[in-house]
């Protein structure tokens, strides 16, 4: 199987770390994924602002980059969701139906990191090791947009060493939203602190979810306000093992 | 207005040109199945709504909806077949009457187990919308057959051509900070009597 | 008397002070939070409640793709029925048909049920320049009719007034417009109800023409249905000599049979009960039982431009169950006034551009009054796809721009973004100077983030906006692709893929931000 990496923009500029992690992970399981360096974005950031065409040039490379691939994993669910759900009204609005069958071909490849794991290589167990309490935001777009339901929590469940604690009013959302964020700055923050708040609630040290996106929103506000709760990618725990785990404090 | 017609007409055509309409009934899920706790299933939702439900005997309906009365005077619909002493048979009592009785006795069209519901269409034995509306208390007299499983079937049983009052419960708001508090406008005490065999 | 709600300022102004009003804030949270959990209970007793969606969905979609049929046959029917049907291409039309009625019977006075048509055609106060006072009696807009207040939620325009509130409200107007509230009111709601009661009850005993609106119009058999919970509705349905329906031409159902799902739908929906107290239905006159007088508006205002629009006419498939309202995590905490419209939440942030047509600033910020969370699909019993119109019509605001000479800020960023994305290259020449950046930053910038990672503080210009109250990390000094270029993929780094290069001292493997 020729898996391919889309490590995501927000990741490959910001947090290339959880790139790496999701690197070192797909090796322990056997997978010796790729990277294809053609890839850019989903078009997702621009799609969602309401630059339809704007967002064309980043489906093209996105199907360029992983044609001939068998499965396409990526650390996020809300790119998963564009890729899945929203190129082929992309590909559609370019009125281009070269690459609608492109899109075609390629959106049903896409899994998020937690699918990939769980329903195409079979693991919830992926020997991984990380001594901390945990607690987990299911973000928007994996849970409604994918429907990743519980595997995340399956494959957190079955690190050692980790303890999870219950986030409260877990399914509602943090208030990122791409350029919501920015766009309607004061209700971002509003809803962002509710959330930022039921992660204190939890005593957990770290939290974790599946989108940096969501994590560098929540974990901003979680940083101003010197709450001392650390953000990790899900891919970075679950990369984690013994021989790691002392770089984690 | 006649304007407004075509107008309207015509934006419509043009919104919807090369649109398909399907010509079939959209199918529906079917409802709850009908059983042996149809009955029951039916005076356990009346009750969750916080209406009184009393089962009883044909020769006990009589007395049954005496007990429910309240002090006052009662009326009641032309047809109704349960015989209530004292009540005054509606001839056209105005809504200022209506006003002034206690309390109305009637039957229903049909009954809805699933949602706990009675509906009136308002014929024989149920008599005009005011007077199962204006007075405090409502007494319905309910038959067990009349009882079907779910709001699919009641659509089935009820003829649109008439009025049709679904009843839920006496009448309530979640208006207040979302909280049901029972009885506002429409009668505030429902008493639901279910004749059996 | 009562405030409209023109002239409102764009969305996050408004949000901003809705936000600043805490009272506003709890009084939301409490009662989402009721509702939220009343309606899950109840859903989740059905089964296959997908099933009995995707019928709803294809009920209200059949309904819309023949409407100018169904709207025939309806007519004829109310007509054969002994109704009079009216046409009204906009609000204008439609409050004068209502005056003129309420005139034609010297009537100064008409009680209504609430209705969102009538709302949202602004119809009281037409009647109050026609010199006739339209009496709400649904509860909660009695409370913001004598508040002089406005409405704030779909089923629930009070939703933002707390019990002590209502008190006040109750206790200073009652007396002004007829039978003043008790003077040992409390603020239990049972009692606020119970005074509600005693108030409105001469003004239903006494009223010669009712207005209403309709949840559904059905053509085959001219049956208008009104589904409510306090009796309000029974009241000006059947007291009135005249009744007046002003019905949106989307409400309209083909058959009879295909309200069933609707009607299974609605209530868990909406007010998260199997089944709403009361809904009515007639079909025109009835002799001797009811109004003898019966008049339906068929209403345009907007609806046929959102029909016109193929991905948003979905939007005309609303059953205004309020469900969006009570999950959306937006809503929630701004309520509904800063959507400056009488339909707020995520239904109204697509209903408002989709009616009214893009273009004015207000509308325009409607689109984007959203996270794209999901929820409000989620819930939705007829499977509006909420979050692809909004993103349909922020694309709609964003063409309408797209000649202007001299472009936004934000169109020449994105226009930037895109083009940087459609070559990899590109990205990583931008990259490569968001990294120097970063190699600034973690000299100068503050190290607050738990962990060690640099992170900006307050940023000037458009910065400011993310950094008013988040931290945000500064940029690494390489991006993943730099890095894995430089070690093929870890391979050419001893295998090293732990996030460092092999020549760096520390190790920091958690990402922190
Ligand atoms: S959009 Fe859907 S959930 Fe929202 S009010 Fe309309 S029917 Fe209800």
């Amino acid at each position: 199987m020729k898996v391919a990496l889309q490590v995501t923009c927000l990741n490959d500029a910001l947090f290339p770390d959880v790139g790496k992690a999701v690197v070192t992970l797909l090796r322990r399981l056997g997978v010796d994924v790729d990277f294809p360096e053609a890839q850019t974005c989903c078009g997702q950031p621009m799609v969602n602002t309401g630059y339809l065409d704007e967002a064309v040039p980043a489906v093209r490379r996105f199907v360029e980059a992983f044609d001939g691939y068998d499965a396409v994993v990526t650390p996020s669910g809300s790119c998963a969701g564009s890729a899945r759900h929203q190129q082929r009204l992309i590909a559609a609005r370019a009125g281009d139906p070269a690459l609608a069958s492109a899109v075609e071909r390629t959106s049903p490849l896409v899994h998020e990191l937690s699918e990939f794991l769980v329903d195409v290589l079979g693991v919830t167990d992926v020997g991984a090791y990380f001594p901390h309490t945990v607690t987990y935001h299911p973000t928007c777009h994996s849970l409604r947009m994918l429907g990743v339901g519980d595997r995340p929590r399956r494959l957190l469940e079955a690190v050692r060493g980790l303890r999870l604690r219950e986030l409260p009013a877990a399914r509602e959302c943090c208030g990122f939203g791409g350029t919501f964020a920015v766009k309607n700055a004061d209700t971002s923050v509003a809803m962002g602190s509710d959330k930022a708040r039921h992660v204190r609630e939890t005593g957990a040290e770290v939290l974790v979810a599946g989108d940096s996106s969501c994590l560098v929103h929540i974990g901003g506000l979680l940083s101003r306000q010197r709450s001392g709760v650390r953000t990790m990618h899900l891919a970075e725990v679950l990369a984690s093992t013994e021989d790691r785990a002392e770089a984690v404090r | 207005m006649a304007d407004a017609r075509a107008d309207i007409l015509a934006a419509v055509r043009a919104a919807l040109a090369g649109v398909e309409a399907s010509v079939d009934p959209a199918a529906s899920p079917p409802g709850v199945a009908a059983g042996p706790g149809t009955l029951d299933l039916f005076c356990e939702r009346v009750a969750d709504y916080r209406a009184v439900v009393q089962r009883c005997g044909p020769e006990e309906v009589a007395a049954t909806v005496a007990a429910a009365l309240p002090e006052g005077d009662v009326v009641v619909p032309e047809g109704l077949p349960v015989e209530v002493e004292g009540a005054r048979v509606d001839d056209g009592l105005t809504a200022l009457e209506l006003d002034a009785v206690a309390a109305v006795v009637t039957g229903c069209a049909v009954a809805v187990a699933e949602t706990g519901t009675i509906v009136l269409d308002h014929g024989p034995g149920q008599g005009r919308r005011a007077i199962s509306l204006v007075p405090d208390v409502h007494v319905c007299v309910v038959r067990a057959d009349q009882v079907v499983p779910d709001v699919p079937d009641a659509l089935a049983a009820l003829d649109p051509a008439r009025p049709l009052t679904w009843v839920s419960g006496p009448s309530a708001t979640s208006d207040i900070e979302l909280d049901r508090v029972e009885g506002v406008h429409g009668p505030r005490t429902l008493h639901v009597v279910v004749v059996e065999g | 008397m009562s405030r409209t709600f023109v002239g409102m300022p764009a969305f996050p102004v408004a949000a901003r002070t809705a936000l600043a009003d805490t009272q506003l804030r709890h009084n939301l949270a409490h009662a989402t939070g009721v509702i939220r959990d009343k309606r899950a209970r109840v859903v989740a007793e059905v089964d296959g409640w997908e099933e009995l969606r995707l019928a709803g969905a294809a009920v209200k979609e059949r309904a819309l793709h023949g409407l100018d049929e169904h709207l025939l046959t309806l007519e004829r029917k109310l007509t054969a029925n002994g109704a009079t049907v009216h046409w009204a291409r906009d609000a204008e039309e439609a409050c004068a048909v209502v005056a003129q009625v309420a005139k034609a019977h010297g009537a100064d006075e008409v009680v209504k049920v609430k209705s969102m048509a009538t709302a949202e055609i602004g119809l009281n106060e037409a009647l109050e320049a026609e010199g006739v006072a339209a009496w709400e009696t649904d509860l909660a807009e009695l409370i913001v009719q004598l508040g002089e207040d406005l409405p704030s939620h779909i089923l629930v325009p009070a939703i933002h007034r707390n019990r002590a509130e209502i008190r006040e409200i109750f206790l200073r107007r009652m007396a002004v417009v007829g039978r003043p509230a008790p003077d040992d009111l409390t603020d239990e709601p049972a009692v606020l109800a119970a005074a509600a009661r005693e108030h409105l009850r001469e003004k239903f005993l006494r009223a010669r023409v009712g207005v209403s609106g309709a949840n559904f119009a059905v053509a085959e058999t001219g049956t208008l249905v009104v589904v409510e919970s306090e009796g309000n509705g029974r009241m000006c349905l059947t007291l009135p000599e005249v009744l007046v329906s002003v019905v949106g031409i989307e409400k309209v159902v083909p058959t009879w049979g295909e309200l069933d799902p609707l009607l299974r739908l609605l209530p868990r929906s909406s007010t998260g009960e199997r089944m709403n107290p009361y809904t009515s239905t007639w079909s025109g006159v009835t002799p001797g039982d009811g109004p003898q007088e019966v008049h339906v508006i068929l209403l345009d205002n907007g609806r046929t431009r959102a029909l016109a629009d193929e991905v948003g006419r979905q939007a005309l498939r609303c059953i205004r169950c309020s469900a969006c309202l009570n999950v959306c995590p937006v809503y929630e905490r701004v309520g509904g006034h800063a959507y400056g419209s009488v339909y707020p939440g995520p239904i109204g942030a697509i209903l408002g551009p989709l009616m009214r047509g893009t273009g004015d600033p207000q509308t325009d910020s409607l689109p984007y009054a959203s996270s794209l969370c999901g929820a409000c699909f989620e819930v939705c019993p007829v499977r509006i796809d909420i979050p692809e119109v909004l993103v349909h019509l922020r694309s709609k605001v964003v063409d309408a721009h797209r000649d202007e000479p001299v472009p936004k800020p934000e169109a020449v960023a994105m226009r930037g973004t895109g083009w940087a994305f459609g070559d990899a290259a590109r990205l990583g020449l931008a990259e490569r100077a968001s990294g120097l950046v970063g190699r600034v930053m973690g000299r100068l910038g503050r190290s607050s983030l738990p962990g060690g990672r640099r992170a900006a503080g307050r940023l000037p210009g458009p910065g400011a906006a993310w950094t008013g109250a988040r931290d945000l990390p500064a940029p690494p000094a390489e991006s993943f692709r730099q890095w894995w270029a430089r070690t093929d993929g870890g391979r050419a780094d001893g295998g090293r893929t732990d996030g460092e290069r092999a020549d760096e001292g520390h190790v920091e493997e958690a990402r922190d931000g």
